[in-house]
């Protein structure tokens, strides 16, 4: 699969950016808990424990917040700053997740933002890079 | 001057499990790693192997007929050593094919309590010239050197002239100051170093700001570069930082640069070097897939025609992409001066 280089047209930016965001954020969430209850992600997560975070899709106005605990993901609701604030367009954050792009690369090129906590991002961004989807059926749609 | 070089051998990064098998899978003949602390040179937080995905690496690279080797190439702490003595005891444990190690105590542990294992010495040695390496040799059995990027060619087969140590150089990845081994400089700010730390600016030291007009990088509180909108970042390190000397504002000790070799890989094949290494276990499996398959490609054209051996656009293009900086150099490979 080869992810274009498109971004999300403002006006469906508008749209996006005014439905409510608990959704994509519970399907977030409970993808993580299914991931890492498989074992497929190997998380640590006293690693993760306490910390909030918000994944910004800038070209959808979409904001999807989320803590940690001890034992599994979950929405969050309170309107305080995230520890991690990550950002970029949707098709740079599918570039990331399906490994077409590094996203060191993406950060040097200015297309990914890391805010708060940087040791949290490198944690985050090593998990991500940690997960063996050979394992899985969505191994098909990773570049590598 | 032989007829026909054995090809180097490509020696790829690998932070993760994913990273280890996307180098096999693209072409890498050995691959190097660390464990998940500080007797190495890459100790991220969330970076590197534990024992189950050291072995399960392993098992992948041997069944794919490739190398791994263990990177151990920080200097052991005064206080505590037994981590470093616990990290080659568990590379020859689990079976890895060489250790590389740049501390000469370390070496002489590793040769006393396993004189099986091949032993090859860290580009953090700062072994620049043959009586160097011939001593280690002499001293410890190392099997291969990997030399400090600041030698140019010539002088790279004039050290492999007068050894039958291997010699490994850098092939692609972000340059530094290069005074590898011995290098202090992001102590003034954190108080930890490459060497003793393994990280030369270490993450929970670091923070961006995203102001109106620039992005800040600043560690330990310290501003070390400001990047104007659009304007291309590199990696947080007090090396590549733009600072005020005399009223002027500017990169005053390194600027974010790749090396690249792919114009010399001829060359480097004629003077007889072993191994090619590419910089960078702290990136993502996508990095080490993309440079892997170039290089691959790169150097079996270069090992096929040496005399009609052109780089092509796309690979050139699949590097600068990654590359730190954005620009890509020879670094001291090819300095006309002597």
């Amino acid at each position: 699969m080869h992810i274009p280089d498109l971004t999300l047209p403002a006006k469906l930016a508008s749209i996006l950016g005014k439905l409510p965001s608990t959704p994509p954020c519970w399907a977030l969430v409970t993808t993580l808990n299914q991931l890492k209850k498989r074992d497929i992600l190997p998380v640590d997560m006293s690693l993760l424990a306490g910390h909030s975070f918000e994944v910004h899709i800038l070209d959808a106005d979409m904001r999807l917040r989320f803590t940690a605990d001890d034992a599994r993901f979950s929405v969050d609701s309170t309107p305080s700053e995230p520890d991690l604030r990550l950002a970029a367009n949707l098709a740079d954050f599918a570039r990331m997740m399906l490994r077409e792009e590094d996203p060191d690369t993406l950060f040097f090129n200015r297309k990914l933002v890391i805010e708060g906590d940087t040791e949290l991002g490198l944690i985050v961004k090593n998990l991500l890079d940690s997960v063996d989807w050979s394992a899985t059926p969505l191994q098909r749609f990773m570049a590598v | 001057m032989p007829a026909t070089r054995p090809l180097p051998e490509l020696v790829c990064p690998a932070g993760s499990l994913p990273a280890l098998k996307a180098a096999v899978d693209n072409g890498a003949d050995t691959v190097y790693l660390g464990l998940k602390n500080d007797t190495n040179a890459r100790n991220f937080a969330g970076l590197n192997f534990d024992d189950r995905t050291a072995r399960e690496g392993i098992h992948y690279a041997h069944q794919h007929g490739r190398k791994v080797l263990l990177a151990i190439n920080t200097y052991a702490q005064g206080g505590d050593i037994s981590r470093w003595h616990r990290a080659i005891d568990e590379g020859a444990a689990l079976g890895v094919d060489a250790i590389i190690l740049a501390d000469i105590g370390l070496m002489k542990y590793a040769r006393d309590r396993y004189p099986d294992l091949r032993l090859h010495m860290s580009v953090q040695s700062s072994a620049t010239n043959y009586e160097a390496i011939k001593l280690a040799q002499d001293m410890f059995d190392i099997r291969r050197a990997v030399l400090p990027r600041v030698l140019t060619l010539d002088q790279v087969k004039q050290v492999i002239d007068h050894t039958n140590v291997e010699i490994e150089v850098f092939g692609f990845g972000s340059l530094c100051v290069m005074v590898e081994g011995r290098c202090l400089l992001s102590s003034y700010a954190t108080g930890e170093s490459p060497n003793s730390h393994g990280v030369c600016s270490p993450a929970k030291f670091v923070r961006w700001e995203h102001g109106q007009q620039a992005l800040g990088a600043r560690l330990n509180g310290i501003l070390i570069d400001e990047y104007q909108q659009g304007e291309p970042a590199g990696y947080p390190t007090l090396c590549k930082g733009r600072f005020e000397v005399e009223g002027d504002t500017y990169y005053a000790l390194e600027e974010p640069t790749s090396l690249n070799v792919m114009s010399m890989l001829p060359q480097i094949i004629d003077i007889g070097v072993a191994a090619i290494k590419v910089e960078g276990r702290q990136r993502s499996p996508a990095y080490v897939a993309q440079v892997t398959r170039t290089l691959r490609e790169a150097l079996d054209a270069a090992g096929r025609d040496k005399q009609r051996f052109a780089v092509k656009p796309a690979w050139t293009q699949a590097l600068s992409k990654l590359a730190e900086g954005q620009q890509q150099t020879l670094g001291a490979y090819n300095r006309p001066w002597k």
